[in-house]
């Protein structure tokens, strides 16, 4: 499936001459000379030593690795978006300012927010931002609050985020996979400044009690934050302004294709309520007549978080994605719900365990502790799978799921991809331990030395010398 | 597949969705089909100016020419659709760029260590005020007053949460000067916003006699011919090379350090291992510092970054070489002292002199912003207009403008000059 390749590093390439350059002061540079040829070569092979969506099945939970429509990167590379510099005339660039202003519109539809800014570069980046916004809000409004309440089932970047942003984090257990009432009542206060939530939260439940929430976070004076890492589930189905959320960020890199990147760049739009427009980011985008405007003129907003409006070509992506779908947005949550479902019940049916056993929205958590006995952790399972084709699923996250696995089918696999998916993880159960433990056997490298890469870390090329 | 769940209608998979936020369908138009969405983005963009269409001299994200094989690489499917390379073995690849892409940058900044990208310059920089704090806990950063307006207001934003303080340095002749600063860290940059290369004596005397970091900002391509800042403890900048504008985005962020500090370090880093069998293979490491393991204690909240640019950066420069970087520099260079001489001999003045990179001050003769807009209409996109100079023009040129370009701007910019008497 992928190829093995002895690749060497690029340093390690045989070299061309070195010109000779008069008056230059720097006389040092270890950057190798090398004809085109090689280095397509090169990065040939480096790429069929990666897994892509295109490859095959990609069930990484809380990714959404869909497949990214390949329109969205022929649009993405038009010279009227690389060769078009940010700090132009504004008459020059009506075509950019027109593609955001009407994606901020078609966000706001989405999710049922009424202003958005296009201006953070990831999902992280967007709470980052949706927690100043907080901050700067309640400043304007006298009011000391320095909490942050977050679930204990919520990804990394939301207390890492809260906490960059100066606020205190509390966290909270959760109650048979969903949000304890209780539990949230007992912290919520005077100081509390919000509380981020996904929904459906990260083990693919919908937070059903969402209205009661709610309404202590308002009652409280606070704000509630929308993790929307989970979206894919439900597009035209429910949108988080109307469940109560007054801040929320997107992952266009997952819910709109705009792909990974293999790590980034992604988008992570903030949306909020009209009581907060005025905090967001600058400068805004205004249409007066028939032209696109940058406004700049908002005292309250929280000023900058990226350079310049953000991750424009991604943004354009997103809206090439959303101009292709349309309503059907709708159906893809609906496909992705499904798919879930199914995946679900049949690795059920296989012998896997579902804590907390219900509904699932577009994603599901197994455990995998029940294997322990034979001395065998779910990092085992997930490099098994890699003999067989299939990218694992997400691992130990989240927390509160013992040897969990994370698994996210998205719409646009088929049936046969999920059967044949579960087929090999029943075959698995029963494989020798000895046989998984060694796993992966296939592929390009074969199980990688974590603990000795972190004893003497090895950063660059320099240091393997 | 309903049949196998028992259910009849796909809505009861949404039971758990209360009654009153369920909504049936988007207020969005139909579907579309491929070809009528691109030509419905290409009328949208088709109001866009390009550089091929309208010369611009704008300055901080400037036109490069990126060859063929940079678009070509990174359009592999295995690079762009694939998530963050978590599970290494099924990622060697980008695992093995990335840790190209750090050597790389490391290489050109003289650093030990470089982390696989922050999202941009400006984050790069939050992101060392905070790692210098961690290291030195002394709750202020000083910077110099002449630096972008958006880096210090992203820079605010970064450090207000850890109760940082920002000091400004005055400047002189457009260098920063400083007294005596007890602070974690002291900012500097070369080429630094006018364009101007600092030689930074004192402050990085001042860095070291008072314990403070020196964090660095600067040009990749700059450091292809000029010498790297070994004296400073992190160097971040603007990783363009390889990458389109784009509008201002995606851009990359470049960070690298000494060796001494890499467990403060924000973001991903990639490191070389062995495989069970002893055989080279790359890795993610050092992950406590990050968000997925420390939470609320990590270096940063950083997950998803800009690795594909990183890619394309590394792309860029192999494809290259170092042959090609210093020839490109070198252009670069020439490219803008000879605008600059050109423009004094219409009357400009070059305020702080002529030891500069690719971008520089020109103060204008006439009225800056009258004459911007004139230029505009005749098809120009002149430079950048400074606050903080009266008529004051931050030009900035690349090895994409070449003697015709620039020529035909001068004589566009005289006779704009002559109407505007
Ligand atoms: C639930 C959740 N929240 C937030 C994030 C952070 O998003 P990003 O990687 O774009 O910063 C992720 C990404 O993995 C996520 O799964």
């Amino acid at each position: 499936m992928m190829a093995k390749y002895d690749e060497p590093l690029l340093n390690e390439i045989e070299e061309e001459k070195e010109e000779k350059f008069e008056e230059i002061e720097r006389k040092e540079l270890n950057i190798p000379n090398l004809p085109e040829r090689q280095v397509m070569k090169h990065f040939i092979h480096l790429s069929q030593m990666n897994y892509g969506v295109d490859t095959g099945f990609y069930p990484l939970g809380s990714c959404t690795m869909k497949y990214n429509p390949k329109l969205l990167q022929r649009i993405a590379s038009m010279e009227k978006i690389n060769f078009v510099s940010p700090l132009q005339d504004e008459s020059t660039v009506q075509g950019n300012l027109q593609l955001m202003y009407e994606l901020e519109k078609m966000l706001c539809e989405i999710t049922g927010m009424d202003a958005f800014t296009l201006q953070p570069a990831a999902g992280a980046h967007g709470e980052f931002t949706g927690m100043l916004i907080a901050r700067a809000y309640f400043e304007w409004k006298g009011e000391r609050r320095k909490n942050v309440i977050i679930p204990d089932s919520a990804h990394g970047t939301n207390p890492a985020s809260a906490r960059m942003a100066g606020f205190n984090v509390i966290e909270i257990p959760s109650k048979n996979g969903r949000v304890d009432l209780d539990a949230l009542e007992h912290v919520v206060d005077g100081e509390t400044a919000a509380f981020m939530l996904t929904n459906p939260n990260t083990l693919g439940i919908f937070e059903k009690d969402i209205l009661k929430i709610a309404k202590v976070i308002k009652e409280a004076g606070a704000l509630l934050y929308y993790d929307g890492a989970n979206l894919n589930a439900i597009m035209g189905k429910a949108k988080p302004g109307d469940m109560g959320f007054d801040i929320c960020h997107l992952n266009l890199h997952k819910t709109f294709a705009t792909p990974h990147g293999g790590g980034g760049p992604g988008a992570g739009p903030v949306g909020v309520k009209k009581f907060l427009e005025d905090f967001l980011p600058l400068p805004r985008i205004k249409k007066v007549g028939n032209e696109y405007k940058f406004d700049y003129s908002s005292k309250k907003s929280i000023g900058k978080v990226s350079m310049f409006y953000g991750n424009f070509a991604v943004l354009a992506k997103a809206y090439t994605y959303i101009l292709m779908k349309g309503k059907e947005l709708k159906n893809a949550s609906e496909k992705a719900v499904l798919n879930s479902n199914y995946l679900m019940e049949k690795l059920r049916k296989a012998g896997y365990d579902v804590p907390y056993y219900g509904r699932r929205m577009h994603e599901f958590v197994i455990s995998l502790s029940d294997l322990r006995k034979k001395g065998i952790r779910a990092i085992d399972v997930a490099k098994r799978l890699l003999d067989y084709g299939f990218h694992p699923p997400t691992v130990y996250f989240p927390l509160i799921v013992e040897e969990a696995f994370m698994i996210e089918p998205t719409e646009d696999e088929n049936k046969a991809t999920l059967d044949k998916f579960a087929e090999v993880m029943g075959k698995i159960l029963h494989e020798d331990a000895e046989l998984l433990k060694n796993s992966p056997h296939s592929t390009p490298v074969k199980r990688v030395n974590e603990v000795m890469a972190a004893k003497k870390p090895k950063l660059t090329w320099k240091d393997l010398k | 597949m309903m049949d196998f769940l028992s259910i009849k209608n796909i809505d009861e998979l949404f039971e758990d969705l209360p009654p009153e936020v369920r909504i049936d369908g988007l207020n969005l138009p139909p579907a579309m089909d491929e070809r009528d969405v691109e030509n419905k983005i290409r009328e949208i963009l088709s109001k866009n100016k390009t550089f091929y269409e309208m010369p611009s001299f704008l300055p901080i994200l400037k036109p490069h020419y990126i060859p063929a094989a940079v678009y070509e690489i990174v359009a592999r499917q295995e690079f762009y659709t694939s998530y963050t390379p978590y599970q290494a073995e099924a990622s060697q690849g980008m695992l093995q760029a990335l840790f190209e892409y750090q050597s790389v940058v490391a290489e050109l900044t003289g650093m030990d260590a470089a982390n696989a990208s922050m999202y941009d310059s400006a984050t790069a920089l939050g992101e060392a005020a905070l790692m210098a704090e961690r290291i030195k806990k002394k709750g202020s950063i000083a910077i110099p007053s002449n630096i972008s307006y958006r880096k210090k207001a992203v820079l605010k934003n970064y450090v207000e949460g850890a109760g940082i303080r920002i000091f400004e340095m005055p400047y002189e002749n457009g260098l920063p000067i400083l007294k005596k600063f007890d602070g974690s860290a002291i900012y500097i940059e070369s080429p630094n916003f006018f364009g101007l290369i600092d030689d930074r004596k004192e402050i990085i005397e001042n860095a070291s006699d008072n314990d403070a970091l020196l964090i660095f900002g600067t040009d990749p391509l700059f450091l292809s011919i000029f010498n790297p800042p070994e004296y400073a403890d992190i160097v971040i900048g603007e990783g363009y090379l390889g990458n389109p504008m784009n509008f201002g985005g995606p851009l990359l962020g470049i960070f690298t350090c000494k060796r001494e500090y890499i467990r403060y370090m924000p973001g991903r880093i990639i490191g070389a291992t062995v495989d069970k069998e002893g055989k080279r293979a790359f890795t993610p490491i050092l992950q406590t510092r990050e968000q997925h393991i420390r939470r609320g204690k990590a270096t940063s909240n950083i997950c998803s970054n800009e690795a594909l640019c990183a890619v394309s950066f590394l792309a860029y420069v192999a494809v290259m070489g170092k042959n090609g970087l210093r020839r490109i520099a070198i252009q670069n260079e020439k490219n803008a002292h000879y605008m600059a001489l050109q423009l004094e001999k219409i009357g400009f003045e070059i305020p702080f002199g002529k030891k500069f990179f690719n971008e520089f001050v020109a103060v204008s003769p006439v009225n800056a912003k009258k004459l911007n807009e004139n230029l505009l209409k005749k098809g120009i996109q002149n430079g950048l207009l400074l606050d903080e100079i009266e008529n004051g023009i931050l030009y900035g040129v690349t090895e994409m403008h070449d003697k015709a370009i620039i020529n035909n701007a001068v004589e566009k910019i005289k006779e704009t000059m002559e109407e505007i008497e």
